[in-house]
Formats: C-alpha cells, structure tokens, sequence
C-alpha cells in the first residue's frame, strides 16, 4: 500500500487471574518481540511508566516486567470524558538456557520499554568456512 | 513491509469510523480529519480542563498540537524502530501516522494552553476562554 495506514485505537488487556495485594487495575503492555544475530529484543509499551516505576527481575527462567503508573495527577481532577483506562503493567516471558542472563540491557524512552536479551556465545550463528 | 489484509481489520475500522461520527459534543469530527487515536481523557478542575493522551513510543519532535476555538488537534507519527534485518517473532504494537481533532464543549484560551509531555503521556492544560466563563448577575 502507498499511503501508511491509520492508526487504531489498542484495547488495553487486563490481567486476569491472581489478585493483587496492592490496588489498581494490572495491564498487559503490548510487546513486540524479534530477533538479530546477535540476540532477541523485547519491546513493551507502557505509556505512563517512568525508569524509576519498573521493576525487571529474572528468576527461575522467568523475566518479569512490572512497570507502576502514579495516580497522584488524578487525585484532585474530576473526570469529564473518558475513553481508555489507567493502571499499572505486567507481564510475564519465560527464557530459553540461549539467552546469556548477566548481559541483558534495558532502556526506557517515552514510555516504551527495549530489553535487549543476547544470545549466548554458544547459541550465536557460526559461519563455516571451506577449506 | 506489507501486511496481508486481514478481512475482520476492514470491518472492525469501517465499525471505528462510524463509531467516531456519532453525535456528541465531544466527538463532532474537526476541520480535518476524525481519527480515533490517540484515545484521550478530559479532566476538570474548577474552570480549567487537561486532556490527557497515551502516545507512547512517539518523540516529542513528532507530535505537532493545534488549538482553535473549541477544537485541539493532536497529530502525528508513531514509529518502531526495528532493525531492518530482525525477524519478527510478535508484534502487538502499531506504528503509522495519527491525526486527530476532538471538539470540546466550551471555548479554550488558545494562549495560556500548556503542553507537557513524559512518558509517552502527552498533558494538554486547556484554560476556559475569559468571554465563555459565565458571569453571575446580582439582582438589584
């Protein structure tokens, strides 16, 4: 297509299932996940979320994403128009043993969220030569 | 990269559109362009409204805002970023242009507006005009 779309509106997905002890509605960011030769990346939008609201933690094979909102800006506003909803992220990414756990990297920008997982030295592609 | 249509996208922006048309003071489609992103939230306090939209992953440098009378305009572009050589194994996340002009119940004071933006959360503060504040008459 020549002309570049339109941009709709996402639906935000709620977290279903264990409740949590602290307030406020779970969300899950969307993410966009693809892979280099040099490893996999992992893009997260949560829009709201600032480098000190995110907690990244890697256990038992499992990298978790929470990212907090701070509600203090809608505490004395009263609602007149509403179309989409506020609430914290998380979400959940289960790692392959290819992942080389003590270098991954993360970077927040305008809310998006780039974790950069490399791959380890023994998974990475290996060009043969012929001699 | 094209994307191969999918038949319920049609649909499901077709049902966007018409949706975005229905009549309401909030949501008569401006000089150009109706649009549905990006989703926003009016808050009020006292005499002055904030709008509040979700753009994140778009820089500060890509959004452009116009205030005219009753009507703010938020337009831009959304872009990914993605190496061109990646494979891509999910993608939840949308990328292309966006222009969207909501008109508001109430004239706005086109030069104390305030735009702030962080954290892909764009603030607009939206103070009333003075000529549309309404004025209380003391009975003699």
């Amino acid at each position: 297509m020549a002309t570049s779309q339109e941009l709709s509106v996402p639906e935000k997905k709620e977290l279903a299932g264990s409740e949590k002890t602290v307030p406020g509605r779970y969300y899950i960011p969307s993410t966009d996940v693809y892979e280099t030769d040099d490893g996999l990346t992992l893009v997260m939008e949560m829009p709201g979320v600032d480098k000190g609201s995110v907690d990244i933690s890697l256990e038992n094979d499992v990298l978790r994403v929470d990212g907090r909102i701070d509600f203090d800006r809608y505490r004395d506003v009263e609602p007149v128009y509403t179309e989409y909803n506020v609430g914290h992220f998380t979400r959940s990414f289960s790692l392959s043993d290819r992942v080389d756990r003590d270098a991954i990297a993360a970077k927040l920008d305008d809310g998006v969220l780039t974790l950069t997982l490399p791959k380890s030295a023994a998974a990475r592609p290996r060009r043969i030569a012929i001699s | 990269m094209a994307q191969l249509p999918i038949p319920f996208d049609t649909l499901l922006s077709l049902q966007q559109a018409l949706d975005s048309y229905r009549t309401s003071a909030w949501l008569d489609a401006g000089l150009s362009g109706g649009g549905a992103y990006p989703p926003i939230n009016v808050f009020r306090k006292g005499d002055d409204f904030t709008l509040v939209a979700e753009i994140p992953g778009v820089k500060k440098s890509d959004v452009d805002i116009q205030v005219k009378g009753r009507t703010v305009r938020i337009s831009g572009s959304k872009g990914l970023d993605q190496p061109e050589e990646a494979s891509l194994h999910r993608r939840e996340r949308a990328a292309g242009r966006f222009d969207r002009a909501v008109s508001l119940p109430f004239e706005i004071n086109a030069e104390g507006v305030q735009a702030q933006y962080a954290d892909g959360v764009l603030l607009l503060h939206l103070p009333r005009a003075e000529q549309d504040k309404p004025r209380s008459i003391t009975i003699q």
